[in-house]
């Protein structure tokens, strides 16, 4: 066999034998996860489309959770929370995670993580791009739209291109002062915002088996940001142990084979990679945090699928110990486990909250909030002439609000480091 | 699907993401409400920077300011149109304010998924970049029998890819027409 991980799984999904690139199959769905966004549209094109006698395919296979516009007083994203509430009490969906109750989660790539939904070997769909993300737990996941994802739910199947695939290796140690954001900001640097439209990104190397699940999340996230299709990491003990307490059921570990073909081969050495910054307006506007230090700065924003993850919030809380921020700082995070570890985990002794709070940040609920700007008052959004450096995963014109801001992308060291001197600032100078 | 397209061109840059075409600030609307989603077509294109909205010169709104239609209906991107979100919002709101086509040097893979299983608008491919040679504003004919495209004003003819494997889903006009065509679904 000479296949990739990809190619295996997108096999098993279409009862095939096996599939090559280029080839377009019809997929049976493992997962299709929704959000108040694209989750409205998504069920009336559903509706419209089957009718009366609409019926999902398999509740159990849906998991909608509300996180973008939550903590607003926009009446249309209200509406939009309650038409998924109404939807989940209709059909009784057992995996809807509501606003204002016990159950409300956050930003559902980080929630699909931890209620064990990422399962090794199936195929997931999610109406957002970041639906990738999944792909750390070695399974594939993808982004779709509502139409779609309306077809998915009345049917279970989607079609599918095969992708190429482009293997990244990353040799060597990781350092204290990098991060994977750095690597992942590296290769989208190298290949460009369209150098991988319709591949895959498989990581492979060293550096990528030393990072716990959290940090390859990063990695996986924003393989979009290239344009892919989805982004992928072969599972090992590291996964395993992640996934232990949150599955019960078996999987299936698929890995490439030796001599598996890939449309490019990308070598990284972790030594030649240093702390790095994508400038405004583009993901791929790649450079050296030290080329750019001495920015002046308004915000600094810590969250989101990409930057506010407990691992991300560890590693500020590093730097920020016993420091006071000099710019309005932002933390958010992705979900409500992760608001609840601020209380538990420490560092130094000193809990995650009382760092943040004691540094002077501003610490907001759960939920996708400023990473994509939303309604004009969420918390940490960017106004007309702010320059941000941020967690977060795009930096497109107006992503964060306006369209009159600029929007640096970095590691949660470098926005840390960046916050207490209030202009970019090397994360070494703090380590 | 008609075989002959006219309109005016708009010209964009390269990149142009989910952003540009629809602000995520407006993805509240409903998409269903014959009244209410009129607002997408007005927002439409509203997130383009100033001087890059209308090349070559810049600084042309694509809707004139309480308008929810544009009187360009033809768009010509660079390299990469649609990259960044999922949001089905944007091929939605560009086929709310009039556009018919776009032509594009390439496209983000799930904005053309989009624009293709909606039956939104037609997403097509130059076979080569256009938004050097074509101006905001300039009178285009697309012919869908022969893959051309032709500058109106000085009947420069271009040529166009076909959309090759996605043709049978535009054909039909989006993947649920596609899919009961074909048997899929009921």
């Amino acid at each position: 066999m000479n296949k990739t991980i990809t190619e295996k799984i997108l096999a098993k999904a279409a009862g095939k034998e096996s599939v090559t690139p280029g080839e377009n199959i019809w997929l049976n769905v493992d997962l299709l996860m929704t959000h108040d966004v694209c989750g409205p549209p998504t069920i009336q094109i559903w509706k419209n489309e089957f009718g009366e006698n609409a019926t999902i395919w398999d509740k159990d296979k849906l998991a909608v959770f509300p996180d973008h516009y939550i903590f607003t007083e926009n009446k249309q994203a209200n509406r939009n929370v309650d038409i998924l509430r109404d939807f989940a009490k209709e059909y009784n969906l057992p995996h809807y995670y509501d606003v204002g109750s016990e159950r409300y989660k956050g930003v559902c790539h980080i929630a699909l993580a931890e209620e064990g939904f990422n399962i090794p070997g199936t195929v997931l769909f999610g109406t957002d791009s970041h639906t990738c993300t999944s792909g750390a737990f070695g399974l594939f996941s993808t982004g779709v739209g509502n139409t779609d994802a309306a077809f998915i739910l009345g049917t279970g199947k989607i079609w599918e291109k095969v992708p190429q695939s482009i293997k990244l290796t990353f040799n060597g140690k990781m350092p204290e002062y990098l991060m994977a954001k750095d690597l992942i900001l590296k290769v989208i640097g190298d290949l460009g915002t369209d150098g991988g439209t319709y591949k895959s990104l498989e990581f492979d190397g060293e550096a990528i088996f030393s990072l716990e699940m959290h940090e390859r999340m990063t990695l996986t996230n924003m393989a979009i940001e290239v344009g892919a299709m989805n982004g992928i990491i072969a599972v090992d003990e590291i996964t395993e142990a992640y996934l232990k307490p949150r599955i019960s059921k078996t999987f299936e570990s698929f890995q490439s084979d030796p001599n598996a073909e890939y449309s490019n081969k990308y070598e990284y050495s972790i030594k030649d990679i240093e702390p790095l910054v994508a400038k405004p307006h583009s993901p791929d506007n790649i450079n050296t945090v030290h080329n750019v230090q001495g920015t002046q700065l308004t915000k600094c924003y810590i969250g989101s699928c990409t930057g506010g993850k407990i691992s991300d919030f560890q590693a500020v809380a590093k730097i920020l110990l016993g420091q006071q921020v000099k710019t309005p700082t932002f933390i958010v995070p992705a979900t409500t486990q992760i608001a609840k570890q601020f209380e538990t985990e420490t560092y130094k002794g000193i809990t995650l909250f009382d760092i943040f709070k004691h540094s002077g940040c501003a610490i907001g609920p759960a939920s996708c909030a400023a990473c994509l700007g939303g309604p004009s008052d969420t918390i940490g959004r960017a106004s007309d002439g702010e320059v941000v450096i941020s967690t977060t995963n795009r930096n497109y014109p107006g992503r964060m609000g306006s369209k009159k801001s600029e929007v640096y992308l970095a590691s949660p060291l470098t926005v840390a480091a960046s916050a207490i001197n209030g202009k970019i600032t090397d994360p070494r100078e703090y380590l | 699907m008609d075989k002959i397209i006219e309109g005016k061109a708009y010209v964009l840059g390269n990149n142009v993401d989910t952003d540009q075409i629809i602000p995520a600030e407006h993805l509240v609307y409903s998409l269903d409400d014959v009244e209410e989603s009129k607002i997408y077509g007005h927002y439409a294109l509203s997130g383009v920077p100033v001087k890059e909205a209308g090349l070559p010169e810049g600084n042309i709104p694509f809707i004139e300011q309480i308008n929810n239609t544009s009187e360009f209906n033809i768009i010509i991107g660079g390299s990469n149109f649609g990259c960044g979100s999922s949001r089905e919002h944007a091929p939605f709101a560009l086929q709310k304010a009039g556009v018919k086509a776009i032509i594009a040097e390439s496209y983000a893979r799930i904005f053309y998924r989009n624009a293709v299983d909606g039956g939104f608008v037609l997403p097509l491919e130059a076979d080569e970049k256009l938004i050097n040679k074509i101006s905001t504003g300039t009178e285009l004919q697309i012919d869908l029998e022969n893959y051309t495209l032709t500058d109106l004003s000085n009947k420069s003819t271009f040529k166009l890819l076909s959309p090759g494997d996605v043709l049978p889903i535009i054909n039909a006009g989006g993947l649920f027409k596609f899919a009961r065509a074909s048997g899929l679904i009921a």
